[in-house]
């Protein structure tokens, strides 16, 4: 019933932003528009949805594919005990989602990692740096057209002239 | 008198008084059994070095007691675990700060090889940043397998040419 009445509600208030809803395992999955993410965000923390929890958020790359990259949001709802899972389709040739930092704070090094494996820029981040790689590395590592044999050491090697 | 003529007449006189030796495997013996290790740990391989390092199996026992958290206090370094790319400068800066003389043990597939961490982000083998002296196989290694690192190193220890401050050089 519940899952019903959010989708339901959702596409009341965001009708032209909803691309698809599907559902899997018992969790929604809602593919929107990329300017109604704060937006839509917004609705859902507030009550009486609760999703009070921003579990985790990704990318990923499909290479080929039109809009080639996809964010993926998971959020849980303590008081409601349910799942959610928001795709937003991007594409490589304007890469920018507005940040989630506003609302959730943990969503800082999850973009920042976001940022680091992909190039996914994040409006409205406060500290938008690399995570994980160091400042000098150049490409993104986890794009599936980054060479697989490409390597970047910080220094020059031993054994290696 | 020739020189072992010499020692064997005095060895014959003053029985079970003195030995002798010479100074290189004085100095070699004297290192072995005092090794002060830096254990640089990164990685899951901690665990294995820390049941050979504390009373299950016990290292202290052939003379590696003593664990420093200065490099400028030790002269072995354990390197234990995946090194990447973005630590590889920290790692070459502890070992640069090690006294003189010092050993490495590359301890675990990771630090040896890179292991199964063949991508952007983790170098192939600590020795492509420091010299290595022993290499433990492993993923993990066995705490016995580190022993048999430790002796091994021990060996090469009081068998190498040793250096010291006020050596002649020739």
């Amino acid at each position: 019933m519940e899952t019903k009445k959010l989708t339901d509600d959702l596409k009341l208030n965001f009708e032209n932003k909803i691309v698809e809803v599907t559902e899997q395992f018992g969790d929604d999955i809602i593919v929107i528009n990329k300017d109604a993410l704060l937006g839509i965000a917004r609705f859902l923390k507030e009550k009486p949805y609760d999703f009070a929890m921003l579990l985790d958020l990704t990318c990923v790359d499909y290479q080929g594919r039109d809009p080639r990259f996809e964010m993926v949001y998971h959020f849980f709802s303590l008081s409601q005990n349910k799942r959610l899972r928001i795709k937003v389709p991007l594409s490589e040739s304007k890469l920018t989602i507005s940040s989630l930092t506003p609302l959730w704070k943990n969503a800082n090094w999850l973009e920042r990692e976001v940022y680091d494996m992909f190039g996914v820029h994040f409006e409205g981040h406060p500290d938008l740096r690399r995570l994980f790689m160091y400042d000098e590395f150049e490409g993104y590592p986890l794009r599936k057209d980054y060479p697989l044999r490409k390597r970047q050491p910080i220094f020059h090697m031993r054994n290696e002239e | 008198m020739g020189r072992i003529k010499q020692r064997r007449h005095y060895e014959e006189r003053y029985r079970g008084n003195f030995f002798t030796t010479n100074l290189n495997a004085l100095i070699g013996w004297g290192r072995r059994y005092s090794l002060f290790h830096y254990p640089f740990i990164t990685a899951c391989c901690g665990m294995e070095y820390m049941s050979a390092a504390c009373g299950h199996w016990d290292f202290d026992r052939f003379g590696v007691g003593m664990t420093t958290f200065s490099p400028r206090q030790a002269d072995m370094l354990f390197v234990v675990g995946t090194i990447t790319q973005k630590e590889a400068p920290v790692l070459k800066t502890v070992y640069d700060q090690l006294v003189e003389p010092k050993w490495v043990i590359a301890c675990g597939a990771c630090a040896v090889s890179g292991g199964i961490y063949d991508n952007y982000a983790v170098v192939q083998g600590i020795d492509k940043i420091i010299p290595v002296d022993v290499y433990i196989p492993g993923c993990p290694p066995r705490p016995e397998t580190i022993l048999d690192a430790i002796d091994k190193l021990q060996d090469k220890i009081q068998h190498q040419k040793q250096d010291w401050r006020w050596k002649p050089k020739s």
